[in-house]
């Protein structure tokens, strides 16, 4: 007991202490009116960043921040569109391309052009408007079990049509699309890639003896048999950065690093020409109680500190062009090929005649 | 006098579940200001939503079944037999209450059991059903068959009834209202059933509550109200109807009668044997699982996911020991919570039963199917309309800390009742009666008649109504939560990212999660909560 209280008073003492490490951010801090308010940012429960990096911003700015976790990225994004006008939070963090016109359509967020909108890296399109200010990508890849292909002597898939190759029979874990971001992401992609021909693909995969499961835990921890996988097949969705992760969350991570023996390859890779992107985005919310603090915080949002701190704390990419990338991620990272995207407006008129589509072809 | 005492509970459920609730219909059926019933009429055009509500009774019917035939037997084992680790296992029984989803379905998916019920299989889920309630049938049940004495069997085999005529026209009767009461909380466990289904049913198999899940993550709110009141008109009819039930079997009865358990010897070794391998095939295995994957990696036996616990790393935002402080404190402050309702709502009912003729059957049964309605009424749209609800000035509790313990307090109310109902129900009216002649207050008969002989089942409910607090049942309703680490977030958390290290973790968190709860669950029974010797 005397143990667990010390170790809540360490704590305590650090949260509250922050050390400041030098972190510079390009929040304005003249603008004293913010200094001992409250700002709240609603998120998707994957949010992530290092708590001194956090504390910083609110030593900077005098700024208390209250983080709301609102589940995943489409449950808080839908909270946001029902409480539209009368939000519970100043800015929202984590919402993608899925959503975005629907946002725009609701008038979920209020126009702000970031101070560093000019440093975001040239292939990731500000939304027009400047509703919202992209923060981080991702891809949505489908990983391989380099052991299993390996052991087999069998070549791993090399594109999208081979996991309806009769060869790779009864091998790929997928996500319903209904339930889980991921899964909707790769639906996305081969709407992405096969047009109107998707519904094809999907009834070919679900002949080669396709897995379905609700979310990305299951699929991964559950199915797959590659990395911390336990389960039995050696293809899943999951995303670009799940080998970096997979090398990073080791068990002898720490140990190899020290040695210099960290493995030539992470135990997973990337299916070439199967990823999705995503792009995600932070606004402030209309109605914001504290929207001065809201835009700083996008702001801080877009600063080296943070965009240095993403790559290891939520697994993506960021977006502010120049950050150097934690070497973990250069060396494991697959190369992802072709990566399918789709405009937000095409999204947004068809994903739920999309998966209802899915969901006649693959769960019948 | 009576009335008085449920307004409490009742304001409680209106406040925290009706009102969030008739918010989203309303949004739902008045999109534009204007009465629009033609969601009623989609429902009723759509033969695959019949269907999930027709899997959805029938599914909820046969787990009902199976949770009594395999927790009868443990049931009684408990209740009349002597054994080592009795009081152990007498807590642990509570451990899959607590347990994640995501855990749960983990250890049924990857365990043994993965091999009698593979994912997507209708006995994967009948059989998650029955580990998560197996608590709740042994437990009720098993107080109520050690308070039965041997004294009523005694007196008939001596008035010359064969074994099967005892079991059937004495015990039998006698255990009704206990095991309708634990039989109907089951059953709407099971009816709005939402993590196991999405997890173990491999998409195919579809809860009423998964359908609305789906559906609101498609903003289709029409669809979602309109099958959120079919199951809260289904829930109130059912436990209706197994309330008139419960209370026209109800015997009072003396229930400090002496003890008859003894040593297990003779003929009751088959029968023992026999419960102890169900149970330890639907507790032990799961949960031995569990304990094993959390010391196993892929070199072998590890401590390495234990030795870091009091360490915040990587995806966690405070190292478990303190999120397990989280979770004891909002834990004990739900139980707290539950208790007073659920005593006052218990004493309100019973009041009213005795009250006179008017009141007998008709009003306590809609009080009671009122109260329960926390675990028939689907969770994600009341949390939908809590969010809704509670946005407007003067106070804007959303997102608050306050809303967490309460909402997870809502869902343990209707345990509390179904512990303490039958419990009160069977104190004589006659003691109380006495005691009034003699001239103690309302209040002393409380304290010196109904307390004492209330405080196994007092102590029975405070271990359920913490661990589902523990569990976080609650918070599922709670949809945008203020940033409080838990055991169950932490769990959670670590396994939404990819790596060794994060799987075992997790496993090691939930053993964690699990200890705690035999730890807390025993002291309670310490209390006064365990079986008498």
């Amino acid at each position: 007991m005397k143990r667990i209280l010390a170790l809540i008073l360490v704590a305590g003492a650090f949260i509250i202490s922050g050390c400041g490490s030098g972190v510079e951010t390009s929040t304005d801090t003249s603008n004293g009116q913010v200094a001992g308010t409250t700002l709240r940012v609603l998120t998707h429960d994957s949010f992530d960043l290092t708590p001194e990096v956090l504390a910083a911003f609110e030593e900077q700015t005098g700024i208390t921040v209250e983080l709301i976790a609102g589940g995943d990225a489409v449950a808080m994004v839908n909270q946001a569109i029902l409480t539209s006008g009368n939000p519970v939070a100043d800015v929202l963090f984590g919402i993608d391309d899925n959503q975005l016109s629907t946002a725009r359509e609701e008038g979920l967020f209020e126009p702000y052009v970031a101070v560093d909108r000019d440093r975001i890296r040239a292939d990731v399109a500000v939304p027009a408007g400047d509703i919202v200010t992209p923060v981080d990508l991702g891809d949505v890849c489908v990983n391989f079990d380099r052991t299993w292909f390996a052991e087999r002597g069998v070549a791993p898939p090399s594109g999208l049509e081979d996991l309806a190759d009769p060869a790779y029979a009864g091998l790929l874990v997928v996500q319903n699309p209904a339930t889980s971001s991921p899964g909707l992401a790769f639906l996305l992609a081969t709407v992405a890639a096969f047009g109107d021909g998707y519904g094809d693909f999907w009834q070919q995969l679900t002949d080669n003896g396709v897995v379905v499961s609700d979310g990305w835990e299951e699929a991964y921890y559950g199915e797959f048999s590659g990395g911390s996988g336990e389960g039995q097949r050696p293809l899943v969705v999951s995303y670009a950065t799940s080998p970096p992760a997979e090398v990073f969350y080791s068990e002898s991570y720490a140990a190899d690093l020290a040695a210099g023996t960290l493995p030539a390859e992470a135990p997973t890779g990337v299916v070439p020409g199967t990823c999705f992107r995503q792009v995600e985005y932070a606004g402030v919310l209309a109605g914001a109680s504290n929207p001065a603090g809201a835009q700083l915080f996008i702001n801080f949002l877009l600063s080296d500190s943070v965009q240095s701190d993403i790559p290891l704390t939520m697994f993506v990419n960021p977006v502010r062009s120049g950050v150097a990338l934690p070497e973990v991620f250069e060396r494991y990272a697959g190369s992802p090929g072709e990566v399918w995207s789709l405009p937000a407006q095409q999204i947004n008129a068809a994903r739920t005649n999309w998966v209802e589509e899915w969901r006649r072809i693959v769960l019948g | 006098m009576a009335l008085g005492l449920v307004a409490l509970p009742v304001a409680f459920v209106g406040l925290l579940l009706l009102w969030p609730l008739a918010v989203v219909v309303d949004r739902a059926l008045r999109p534009e200001g204007m009465l629009d019933l033609t969601p009623f009429a989609d429902v009723a055009a759509d033969p695959s939503l019949w269907g999930v509500i027709w899997f959805t009774t029938w599914q909820a019917l046969l787990s009902t079944l199976l949770t009594l035939v395999l927790a009868l037997p443990a049931a009684w084992l408990f209740a009349r037999n002597r054994f080592v680790g009795r009081n152990v296992l007498w807590a642990a029984l509570v451990v899959p209450f607590v347990l994640p989803t995501v855990v749960v379905a983990a250890a049924f998916t990857s365990g043994p059991s993965a091999a009698v019920a593979p994912r997507g299989t209708l006995w994967a889920v009948l059989l998650a059903h029955a580990f998560l309630n197996y608590a709740v049938v042994v437990r009720i049940v098993g107080v109520a068959w050690a308070d039965l004495g041997d004294r009523f069997a005694s007196a008939a085999a001596v008035l010359g009834a064969g074994r099967w005529q005892v079991a059937r026209r004495v015990t039998a009767p006698l255990l009704a209202p206990s095991i309708v009461a634990s039989a109907s909380v089951v059953y709407l466990f099971s009816f709005t059933s939402f993590g196991v289904v999405l997890l173990l049913g491999g998409s195919r198999l579809r809860t009423i509550e998964v359908e609305i899940y789906e559906r609101v993550r498609q903003l289709d709110l029409g669809t979602a109200a309109v099958l959120a009141i079919s199951q809260v008109v289904l829930v109130v009819g059912l436990v209706w109807v197994a309330g008139r039930w419960a209370q026209r079997w109800s015997v009072a009865l003396r229930p400090s009668d002496p003890s008859p358990s003894r040593r297990v010897s003779g003929a009751r070794r088959g029968a023992t044997v026999l419960a102890v391998v169900s149970m330890l095939l639907v507790i032990g295995l799961p949960l031995l699982t569990l304990v094993v994957r959390s010391i196993w990696g892929p070199d072998g036996w590890t401590w390495s996911y234990w030795s870091a616990l009091d360490e915040r790393r990587g995806v966690l935002q405070a190292a478990p020991l303190v999120a397990l402080m989280n979770s004891l404190a909002v834990g004990a402050l739900a139980a707290v919570i539950a208790m007073v309702v659920g005593g006052l709502a218990v004493a309100g009912i019973v009041t009213l039963e005795r009250s006179g003729p008017a009141w007998r059957v008709a009003r306590p049964a809609a009080f009671d199917a009122l109260l329960m309605l926390p675990l028939g009424a689907s969770a994600v749209t009341v949390g939908l309309g809590l969010l809704l609800a509670f946005g407007r000035p003067p106070i804007d509790l959303r997102s608050t800390v306050v809303l967490v313990p309460m909402a997870q307090a809502l869902v343990a109310l209707p345990f509390v009742i179904r512990v303490l109902l039958p419990a009160t129900r069977a104190v004589q009216l006659s003691m109380r009666e006495s005691a009034a002649v003699l001239g103690a207050s309302p209040w002393s008969v409380a304290r010196h008649i109904d307390l004492p002989l209330l405080a196994r089942p007092i102590a029975i409910a405070g271990g359920f109504a913490f661990a589902v607090a523990l569990g976080e049942f609650g918070a599922t309703l709670v949809v945008a939560r203020p940033n409080l680490p838990t055991l169950p977030l932490t769990v959670a958390r670590l396994l939404g990212q990819p790596g060794e290290i994060n799987r075992g973790q997790a496993m090691a968190v939930a053993t964690l999660l699990m200890i705690v709860t035999v730890g807390v669950v025993l002291t309670v029974d310490q209390l006064r909560g365990g079986l008498r010797d």
